[in-house]
């Protein structure tokens, strides 16, 4: 493996997922991380000059909708997804700024 | 002698678009429903749940960088930026960072200092998040998802203004640019127009850039003036004392006039951004791109060298009429009608603007038509109501559009132009104030002032003031 992901890296990584890994879990990642970004440099190896970088698997483009409103209230169907709930609004842990 | 310092401001200015739906999902984006009463899959990030993008947003988007110089970017498309915080229902906002709708424009601005251009690096699509409130009593948030995903442009100039009032220069005019589009409002009190400042200092001379601070909610002129001179004041402070500038984010405490850092460096935000593969690229063609052109309105400096040419009213008049294309629309549409432009700018310039004033209103929320108001002049010029009765007549046309020539039928407030009548009421008037007579008599030419203003009270307005004068001058 010629990537090495280090502890800082993972720590990182998880902080930005808001994963909190166990030492095996973290070990493991550390190793799949490692093996994808070596699979990552084999790709790099081909030479791409002169070809667009890929926008989208499929070859569709300018699907759009009409400026139309389809949707009337919703609200009590959106709010069964809540995980609490008051005054019509998803309830959900402090948050501050 | 001490240092002298440049300011070096940047703008991010996020602007919401006037559409009827969400960008993504057909959610009615009108203001002030009951919380998450416009919400559906699409707009509060369930899985398995597809956007689709609005054209609408496109075409306002790319109207917007034809108006301000870009470059359209011809084959754009969407990317997702992963952040966690609960108005952020998906953990990523669709937005564009790799192809942004449009690139490298340019605004002319005035200032006391004379025109300059200011640079645009670029303006991209995104969705607007939902709103948090804090309830006390519960100790938690709540969050309304009705703004989640109303479609927002974000325009981010180049730092090319070096003081507030360039920056305002700035803002004023993407607004009336924006306005005449009518791609939106542009209300930086309601949210529509919201304006994030970057600022560094330098010393004058000086090539590089300083470290530059980001501020936000900014939401008038008159904080983003103080911030601004607030903000340039803190850093060459800190520079003067030695200490170094930290980049980082401050919010505006409007009440207290002073900012405060938000984040530290330390948990500077990664975004991830990577293409969104639930969107498909957008192609515009050079027609599309060109229908698009065709349809731009006309703006408002071309607008006013028209009116010029085309009216015969003064410049202040113009400059006027022309700050709103509501009051502009309304006016040319009148002038239309009746041909006449000094009365109507007349109209709108006084009574109008009064109202709106009184009111609290905008000049898009003016409700009267340009045939009423057209009707209102003729009413005048006929001499069929005088000037303080059509001032009446208007206030009322100005709340309910009534039309005026019915109105001033029904309520009997025609002019009375019988002079055996007027003459009976005058012979009255003076019969019953001897004493106004006696003074008028003596010299007291404000005497008749009482007079004449007796005269209407007993005509109930409905007289002509030049003929009372004149009835009463010749019977004292």
């Amino acid at each position: 493996m010629a990537n090495v992901i280090t502890d800082e890296t993972i720590e990182y990584v998880g902080i930005l997922a808001k994963l909190e890994l166990s030492d095996e879990e973290r070990e493991q990642a550390k190793t799949d991380m490692g093996r994808m970004l070596d699979y990552i440099d084999k790709l790099a190896e081909l030479d791409t000059t002169g070809i667009e970088p890929m926008s989208h698997v499929f070859p569709v483009q300018n699907v759009f909708r009409e400026d139309v409103v389809t949707n009337g209230d919703e609200s009590e169907k959106t709010l069964k997804n809540a995980p609490g709930e008051k005054d019509n609004m998803f309830m959900v842990p402090k948050t501050f700024d | 002698m001490a240092k002298q310092y440049e300011t070096v401001i940047g703008l991010e200015v996020h602007v919401e678009l006037a559409t009827k739906t969400k960008i993504f999902c057909g959610c009615s984006t009108a203001f002030g429903g009951a919380p998450n009463t416009h919400t559906c899959p699409v707009c509060t990030g369930m899985p398995g749940s597809l956007p689709v993008l609005n054209k609408q947003v496109l075409q306002y988007a790319v109207a917007v960088g034809l108006a301000t110089n870009c470059t359209i970017t011809q084959y754009c498309k969407f990317d997702r930026k992963n952040y966690f915080y609960p108005d952020n229902p998906q953990n990523y906002q669709i937005s564009q960072l790799y192809l942004p709708i449009c690139r490298n424009g340019h605004v002319e601005i005035e200032t006391s200092e004379g025109k300059k251009s200011v640079g645009i690096h670029e303006i991209h699509m995104e969705e607007d998040a939902g709103k948090l409130i804090h309830d006390e009593w519960e100790d938690c948030s709540l969050v309304d998802y009705n703004r989640s995903g109303v479609p927002l442009i974000e325009i981010v100039s180049e730092p090319d203004m070096r003081s507030a009032e360039e920056v305002i220069a700035y803002l004023e005019k993407l607004r009336m640019l924006i306005q005449y589009l009518g791609a939106s409002d542009c209300k930086l009190n309601e949210g529509s127009m919201r304006a994030d400042v970057n600022l560094s200092v330098r010393e004058v001379g000086a090539d590089a850039f300083g470290t530059r601070t980001e501020m936000k909610n900014l939401n008038s002129f008159r904080a983003i003036t103080h911030a601004i001179e607030g903000e340039r004041e803190r850093q060459i402070e800190l520079l003067e004392s030695g200490q170094q500038v930290t980049q980082e984010t401050r919010r505006w405490d409007d009440a207290k006039e002073y900012s405060y850092a938000m984040r530290s460096k330390e948990d500077a935000q990664d975004y991830r951004y990577f293409p969104d593969p639930d969107l498909t690229p957008v192609y515009i063609s050079d027609e599309w791109l060109q229908e698009i052109r065709g349809s731009q309105p006309e703006f408002r400096e071309e607008k006013m060298a028209r009116y010029k040419k085309e009216y015969d009213i003064p410049d202040y008049d113009i400059g006027i009429i022309t700050d709103s294309k509501h009051l502009a629309d309304l006016f040319e549409e009148t002038v239309a009608i009746c041909g006449q432009p000094k009365k109507v700018s007349n109209w709108l310039m006084g009574e109008t603007l009064r109202l709106l004033k009184e009111k609290n209103m905008d000049p898009g929320e003016i409700c009267f038509s340009p045939e009423h108001l057209a009707k209102l002049i003729g009413l005048v010029d006929s001499k069929a109501v005088n000037s303080t009765v059509a001032k009446e007549v208007f206030e009322v046309m100005f709340a309910e559009d009534i039309d005026p020539e019915s109105y001033v039928e029904e309520k009997g407030l025609k002019t009375v132009h019988d002079e055996g009548a007027l003459r009976k009421t005058v012979e009255e008037v003076i019969a019953a104030n001897p004493q106004s007579v006696e003074d008028y008599h003596n010299g007291k030419e404000k005497a008749i002032g009482f007079l004449v203003g007796q005269t209407m009270k007993a005509m109930k307005g409905k007289a002509e003031p030049g003929m009372v004068n004149k009835v009463l001058k010749e019977l004292l």
